[in-house]
């Protein structure tokens, strides 16, 4: 029983100190709602208990999910990817470049809300029909399509690494294409679609898709793990914007 | 609380659904493609175990504490009692009248973006990779300034009801100048601040103070003008970041010079 003990002993310890660090990730932000409630605003916060049994589950959540991510998903992905370019196969180290895009994304916190958000303001503002059915659909089908064009943009951003291609004129080409793509968008989805490359690129896609950038240029010789690794994220903002503007135009037509 | 237990149940189902396709990926790649055994099975459960339940309960943290809070504190600082300030009438679609609107959304920007892990991770590279030359807190400041800029420039547009995309081409352009002078090196670094500063505690928030703001300053509409927040403070760390490179640049040639 003796290494069971010592390895929840050890746990223990790691969840506190990532509970720590949740706290003080959170501190800034709190000081700041606590100054503008005393000095600016000085009325009474509705729904205090509330918020505040909400903050505690958001500071655990953080920890626990931070926590998870270090045992499991990080030494998972940094394995892959080393694993699949000594493999050798390009078409698979793309299929996974993809997918891992996809599934990340669809699974992203973040993204989950904005896209309840959103499909609850487009009811209010008389634009989608108040039906459930309607609504979810509506919902998901947001996600798929930011995830879908997430997984494409990893899949480009790995082929640039293995092809060398200069990121700049890449990067340039996409803002124009969002440039064209906004005079044809209802006005309704142009907020969310632009909101949509900011919002799928946290917690979860980062750190998996920054350890698969860095993997591939460290392996591949040639290429310089520091500037190539970077850029990945770059597409991940970007494709999305697109995308979700194609989605508007086909749901809103 | 019985209402919050089965919102946890149901947020619950729903984050074992989402994190499925991960699992199916890497057991996919892990035993077809591969061809081996998971390493540490065990470590790999717990992780796995603790992903999902630090996601239920962030969500449903999310649902009752952040959202409520930018929204309240966009409808406390949007109410016409707060905005009159004694005086007998206000005209709640001058934009001028707003200030602390401005101010709350600058320094909320500043301190959730300090504040994120994963640009402190980036930070820490590109003081690597610059030799130097680039300062962790340099680099933060940097970008935590261009996202507080870009959100209260954000507000200010959602105030004034300007079209979003005018404000994003304006950025664009304004980037693509900036690439063709700024350090080759830096250029994949500046890309990448952009989405890297926008993280899991900050769009919530944000997107609600967008929303409530929308919902409070007559003429708006949510739909329309609520969104596109985050757009701006993925935006303007990139400008800021090249800034600050071109920057280092000129200062470091003047110094040989001399």
């Amino acid at each position: 029983m003796v290494p069971l003990n010592s390895m929840l002993q050890k746990l223990f310890k790691q969840i506190g100190l990532k509970l720590w660090t949740a706290s003080t990730d959170l501190a800034p932000i709190i000081f700041v709602i606590v100054f503008f409630q005393a000095v600016v605003i000085r009325q009474p916060l509705p729904q205090i208990a509330e918020i505040l049994v909400g903050l505690v589950l958001v500071i655990l959540g953080l920890a626990l999910f931070v926590e998870g991510l270090e045992i499991a998903l990080f030494p998972l992905g940094e394995n892959m990817a080393q694993a699949l370019s000594q493999k050798g196969s390009i078409v698979w180290l793309l299929l996974f470049a993809f997918l891992l895009g996809f599934s990340t994304t669809v699974a992203e916190p973040a993204l989950i809300a904005v896209a309840n958000k959103a499909a609850d303001i487009a009811v209010r503002g008389g634009l989608l029909e108040n039906d459930p059915k309607v609504v979810s659909s509506y919902a998901t089908g947001l996600r798929l399509s930011v995830a879908f064009s997430v997984g494409f943009a990893i899949l480009i951003g790995v082929l640039r690494i293995l092809l060398g291609w200069p990121i700049h004129f890449m990067i340039i080409g996409g803002y124009v294409l969002v440039m064209v793509i906004t005079l044809f968008a209802p006005k309704e989805i142009i907020g969310i679609a632009y909101d949509a490359g900011g919002v799928t690129t946290s917690t979860i896609t980062v750190p998996l898709v920054t350890a698969l950038g860095v993997g591939l240029a460290t392996v591949i010789r040639g290429r310089n793990p520091m500037l190539d690794g970077f850029g990945l994220i770059a597409f991940a903002s970007l494709l999305p914007m697109i995308f979700v503007m194609g989605y508007g135009i086909i749901w809103f037509g | 609380m019985l209402e919050m237990i089965t919102e946890f149940i149901q947020t619950l189902l729903l984050t074992c659904r989402d994190v499925i396709p991960i699992v199916f990926l890497f057991g996919f790649f892990q035993i077809i493609v591969l061809r081996t055994s998971l390493p540490n099975p065990k470590r790999l459960a717990f992780g796995l175990t603790y992903v999902v339940l630090g996601l239920t309960l962030f969500l449903v943290g999310l649902e009752n504490a952040l959202f409520p809070l930018g929204k309240i504190m966009a409808s406390q600082l949007t109410d016409p009692d707060f905005l009159s300030r004694g005086k007998e009438t206000v005209d709640l679609t001058d934009w001028a009248i707003y200030g602390w609107i401005y101010v709350f959304a600058a320094t909320i920007g500043f301190a959730t973006t300090v504040a994120e892990p994963s640009l402190i991770a980036v930070a820490y590279k590109a003081n690597e990779v610059s030799a130097g030359s680039i300062s962790k807190w340099g680099l933060r400041l940097t970008v935590a300034v261009g996202v507080a800029f870009g959100i209260s420039l954000g507000t200010y547009r959602i105030i004034s009801g300007t079209p979003l995309y005018f404000y994003i081409m304006v950025g664009y352009i304004i980037v693509i100048i900036q690439t063709f002078f700024a350090p080759k090196t830096i250029i994949p670094l500046a890309y990448d601040s952009g989405g890297v500063t926008t993280s899991t505690v900050t769009v919530p928030i944000v997107t609600a103070l967008g929303l409530g703001l929308a919902n409070s300053v007559p003429g708006r509409n949510p739909a329309i003008d609520g969104f596109g927040l985050i757009a701006f403070a993925s935006l303007f760390p990139i400008i800021t970041v090249l800034g600050y490179a071109q920057y280092i640049q000129w200062a470091a040639t003047r110094a040989k010079k001399k």
